[in-house]
C-alpha cells in the first residue's frame, strides 16, 4: 500500500516538471540565461562583429558621467513623477464618479477604456497630430474658447514632457476600470451599516471605500511605475528624444546604443541599472505598503 | 415623507451632474478619435486650413486605399495577422499546461517556481532583449518570424501564466480526482476537465496575447530589417520618412485601420475585457 502511494507521488511529481517544462526552456533560454547574460556583457565591450572583450567596470564608470545619461534619467523620472499620480488618482476620482448613481454607466465606461485598447505607433501618431502647434484640435479649440495661443507642445523644449504625461493621461480608464472592479467588490452591508450610523456619504467614502481598496491603489501604483519608466514607442515615434534631448526617455537612449551604434555592452549596463531601480521602487513601494494597505484578514 | 421626496430630488440632481461631468471628460477622451477619423477623410490641401473644420469636404474615402497601397498593407497585414495568430496559439498552449501544473499538481520545489514566475512579471523586456538579439544573430534568426513567434511557445508571458493559474486553481480540485479515479492521466485531466471549464479565462488571455502581438512595436523594429517582413507597426513607423514628408491625412487614415481589429474586438468582447483587468486586478 505505501510503495503504491509512494509511486502515485512520484507520477505527480514526473507530471508538474512534464507539464511545467515549456516554461522551463523558456527561462533559461529567453529570460534567466539572457537576464545572466546582459549582466556579464555590461562588463565588456562588445560590438557584435568582433568578440566581446572584458572591460571591468568602465562601461558603468562611463554611464555616470554621461551627461545624455543623466539628462535621460532626469527625463524619465520627470515623466515618471508627473504621469504615475496624475493616473493613479485621476483614475481613482473617475472610477469614484462612476461607482455613483449616474446615467448610462456602461457607455461611459466604454468611452473611457477605449483608448486603453488603442495603443502603439498607431496613437503616438494621433497623438502627435492631434498636439501639432498649428494645424492640431487642441491648439484649435484652445484659440477658440480661451482665445489663447497654445505652447508648442512636442516641439518646445518646455513642454515636451508635459505633452508626454497628457498623452498618457487619456489611458486612464485602464487603472480606473481596476479601482471600479474593487469598489463594486465591496459588500454594501458595511455602507447600510455606516448609513444607520448616520454616516455622511463623505464618511463612508473615507472609512470604508477608501481602506478596502487600497490594495487596488496599490497595485495600479506599481504597475503604473514600472509601466512609466519603461516608456518608449511614444518617443521614438513623435520626438526621437527632441527637442535638445528634451524627451530623450531612459528606454531611447539604452535603444540607441543597443541597436543604432551596437555599443551592445553600454547598453547591457544600462539595461541591467534600469533593472535595479525598478526592482528598488518595487521595493520601496512594497515597504510602504505595509503601513497603508489594508488586507482583509484571511479566513 | 416630504423629507423622503426632497431626498430624491438631490439624489436625481447629484446623478445629472455627475453624468455631465462625465459626458465632458467623454467629450474630451473620444475628440482625438474623432479628429484622426475626419482627418483621414481630408483633401491633401484641407488639411492644413486654419481654423480646420470638423467635417471633410470633398470627402476623400481614396484615401484609404492610397494609404494601404502605399504602407504595402496586403503584406504587411498578412505578416502581422501570421504572426499574431502564431503567438496567440503558443501562448494559450504552453501557458495552460505551466498554469495547469501550478494550480493542479503538486511536487516539491513548487511554491519557489511559482515564485520566479511572479517576479518575471516585473522584469523590464529591455533587460533580455539585447542577449536575445545577439543570440538569434549568431543562428541567424535576423529577419525571420522565429524570434516574435517562438518564445511564446515557451511560456515567456508570466503575466497570463499567473492569470490562468488563479482560474484554475477556482475550479474544484474534486473534479481532477474523480477524472483520475476513473483512470484519466493528468493530461486528459487538462484537456477534458480543465480546459473546457476555463473558456472565459482562455477568452481572457487569448485577446491580452493578440492586443500586444498586435500592437508590439520594438521586437519587430529590432528582428526585422526587409520591408517585404515588417509588420503594421512598423510599417506606420515608416510610413513618413519613406513617403518624404508626412501625410497626416493618408497616415490618420492608415492609423486608424490598423487600431480597427482592436477596438472592434474590444466591442464585441467587452465582458472579457473587463473581467480580465478585474480578475488580474483584484488578485494582483
Amino acid at each position: 500500500m505505501r510503495k503504491k502511494k509512494s509511486r502515485l507521488v512520484q507520477q505527480e511529481i514526473k507530471a508538474f516538471y512534464l507539464f511545467l517544462s515549456p516554461w522551463i526552456i523558456g527561462m533559461v533560454l529567453f529570460t534567466g540565461g539572457p537576464l545572466i547574460a546582459s549582466f556579464l556583457f555590461s562588463f565588456t565591450s562588445y560590438d557584435i562583429v568582433k568578440p566581446p572583450v572584458w572591460c571591468g567596470l568602465s562601461n558603468y564608470k562611463e554611464i555616470f558621467s554621461d551627461k545624455i545619461f543623466i539628462q535621460s534619467l532626469k527625463v524619465t523620472l520627470k515623466y515618471v513623477m508627473g504621469a504615475v499620480p496624475l493616473n493613479v488618482i485621476g483614475a481613482l476620482i473617475l472610477a469614484t464618479i462612476l461607482n455613483q448613481k449616474v446615467y448610462g454607466l456602461s457607455i461611459w465606461r466604454t468611452i473611457y477604456y477605449l483608448p486603453v485598447v488603442t495603443t502603439g505607433v498607431a496613437v503616438s501618431l494621433l497623438w502627435s497630430w492631434v498636439l501639432n502647434p498649428e494645424f492640431g484640435i487642441v491648439n484649435t479649440l484652445l484659440q477658440k474658447i480661451f482665445g489663447i495661443r497654445g505652447p508648442d507642445w512636442f516641439y518646445s523644449e518646455r513642454w515636451a514632457i508635459p505633452s508626454f504625461i497628457l498623452m498618457s493621461i487619456w489611458g486612464v480608464g485602464g487603472p480606473m476600470l481596476i479601482y471600479l472592479g474593487g469598489m463594486q467588490g465591496i459588500p454594501t452591508q458595511l455602507y447600510e451599516a455606516a448609513e444607520i450610523d448616520g454616516a455622511s456619504w463623505w464618511q463612508s467614502y473615507i472609512h470604508i471605500t477608501l481602506p478596502l481598496i487600497t490594495p487596488v491603489i496599490f497595485y495600479n501604483l506599481v504597475t503604473s511605475i514600472i509601466g512609466t519608466f519603461q516608456v518608449f514607442t511614444p518617443a521614438f515615434i513623435i520626438t526621437q528624444g527632441g527637442p535638445n534631448y528634451a524627451s530623450y526617455f531612459y528606454v531611447l537612449n539604452l535603444f540607441k546604443h543597443a541597436f543604432q551604434y551596437y555599443h551592445m555592452g553600454y547598453a547591457s549596463a544600462l539595461a541591467w541599472i534600469l533593472f535595479v531601480v525598478v526592482l528598488i521602487l518595487t521595493i520601496i513601494a512594497f515597504r510602504i505598503a505595509n503601513y497603508w494597505v489594508y488586507y482583509e484578514e484571511k479566513r | 415623507m416630504v423629507n423622503y421626496k426632497n431626498r430624491k430630488t438631490r439624489q436625481k440632481i447629484t446623478s445629472l451632474i455627475l453624468t455631465l461631468i462625465l459626458a465632458i471628460g467623454g467629450i474630451a477622451v473620444l475628440l482625438p478619435i474623432l479628429w484622426m477619423l475626419s482627418t483621414s477623410l481630408k483633401d491633401q490641401g484641407a488639411v492644413f486650413i486654419i481654423p480646420p473644420k470638423w467635417i471633410p469636404n470633398p470627402i476623400r474615402w481614396d484615401n484609404y486605399s492610397k494609404a494601404l497601397e502605399f504602407m504595402n498593407a496586403k503584406v504587411v497585414y498578412k505578416n502581422t495577422v501570421l504572426i499574431t495568430f502564431i503567438s496567440i496559439l503558443g501562448t494559450l498552449i504552453s501557458s495552460s499546461l505551466v498554469a495547469f501544473a501550478f494550480a493542479r499538481l503538486r511536487a516539491p520545489g513548487k511554491e519557489i517556481l511559482f515564485l520566479l514566475v511572479l517576479s518575471t512579471i516585473m522584469l523590464p523586456q529591455q533587460v533580455v532583449l539585447i542577449p536575445q538579439f545577439i543570440m538569434f544573430k549568431l543562428i541567424g534568426w535576423i529577419d525571420t518570424f522565429y524570434p516574435l513567434t517562438l518564445p511564446f511557445f515557451f511560456a515567456t508571458t508570466p503575466f497570463l501564466i499567473f492569470l490562468l493559474r488563479q482560474f484554475f486553481m477556482t475550479i474544484p480540485i474534486e473534479m481532477d480526482e474523480a477524472a483520475r479515479l476513473d483512470g484519466c492521466s493528468y493530461f486528459q485531466v487538462y484537456y477534458k476537465i480543465i480546459l473546457p471549464l476555463s473558456k472565459p479565462a482562455i477568452g481572457i488571455v487569448a485577446i491580452q496575447s493578440f492586443m500586444s502581438n498586435w500592437n508590439e512595436f520594438i521586437r519587430p523594429l529590432i528582428f526585422i530589417n526587409s520591408a517585404a517582413k515588417y509588420t503594421v507597426s512598423v510599417a506606420l513607423a515608416n510610413f513618413s520618412a519613406e513617403y518624404g514628408m508626412t501625410p497626416w491625412n493618408l497616415l490618420m487614415a492608415a492609423s486608424l485601420v490598423a487600431l480597427l481589429p482592436c477596438i472592434a474586438l474590444f466591442f464585441f468582447a467587452q465582458r472579457y475585457f473587463i473581467q480580465g483587468i478585474v480578475v488580474t486586478g483584484l488578485k494582483g
